[in-house]
């Protein structure tokens, strides 16, 4: 199947990030297709590569920098989300790109699914 | 109308395909980011031509209550935008039966016109879209 995946909270503050990361991966794993994930509201969090939790926490935004290097997945942050909360290409990590909302209207139309992780 | 999100299309994409969208909006218009930028996502699927449905359940019923009055918490007062949805065709607006009466309001308290759906009607309603992204 072909999924596109919306995330629409931040890394750390709830568990929505993870919980999307898990099922990409999971997906990718049983060799269904991820179209795309698009991070809205303050998922574009998960792409800000200044975050450092901890070393004995995870680092989602280095998991999906892995995650679009190993299997190509198209990790899209919404400009106008990202612009309002400090988040530019300057800081954007591996993997990511910035564009319009546009991008999200794309995967919902191209997707099988479209799966939204947030509260 | 300035105070519109700004919209689209960063080129004149044209997805060729039309599907059934909904926005479900279920939190109040203030106090969290999440009613204003749900409105700009609408705009968005509106301006790539998709068949938007938008439902307001919950506190989201709040979003298209008239008189809002943003002043005092120094916000942006966006509720005008909702009446602008007509303009990009975005014409089908629900709201749920039950938010509507335990919030003692009725349709004569909302800026748009809306249809009124109990919970059976709306649970059929997103039974038949294609991408439901609630917020």
């Amino acid at each position: 199947m072909k999924f596109g995946v919306l995330v629409n909270e931040g890394p750390f503050t709830h568990q929505s990030s993870d919980s999307a990361y898990q099922f990409t991966k999971a997906a990718l794993e049983k060799g269904h297709e991820i179209f795309r994930v698009f991070f809205y509201y303050d998922g574009v969090n998960n792409a800000n590569k200044l975050a450092e939790p901890p070393t004995d926490d995870r680092n989602l935004m280095e998991n999906w920098s892995k995650l679009a290097e190993e299997h190509g997945v198209d990790l899209v942050v919404c400009v106008a989300a990202a612009l309002r909360r400090g988040l530019n290409d300057d800081i954007l990590a591996a993997g990511f790109r910035i564009s319009g909302l546009g991008q999200l209207i794309e995967a919902g139309i191209q997707a099988d699914r479209l799966v939204i992780f947030g509260d | 109308m300035s105070d519109l999100p700004e919209i689209p299309p960063d080129d004149d994409e044209d997805f060729g395909t039309v599907k059934k969208f909904c926005y479900v909006n279920r939190k109040a218009p203030y106090g969290t980011v999440y009613a204003l930028e749900s409105l700009e996502m609408v705009l968005i699927a509106a301006a790539f031509d998709q068949d938007v449905s938008v439902v307001f359940m919950d506190d989201g019923v709040y979003q298209i209550k008239k008189d809002q009055e943003t002043d005092g918490i120094g916000m942006k007062n966006f509720s005008k935008t909702y009446r602008a949805l007509e303009g990009y065709d975005v014409e089908k607006l629900y709201v749920s039966k039950e938010s509507m009466e335990e919030r003692n309001l009725t349709t004569d308290d909302f800026l748009v016109d809306v249809e009124v759906l109990d919970r059976d009607a709306l649970s059929a309603l997103m039974a038949e879209q294609e991408v439901v992204i609630t917020s």
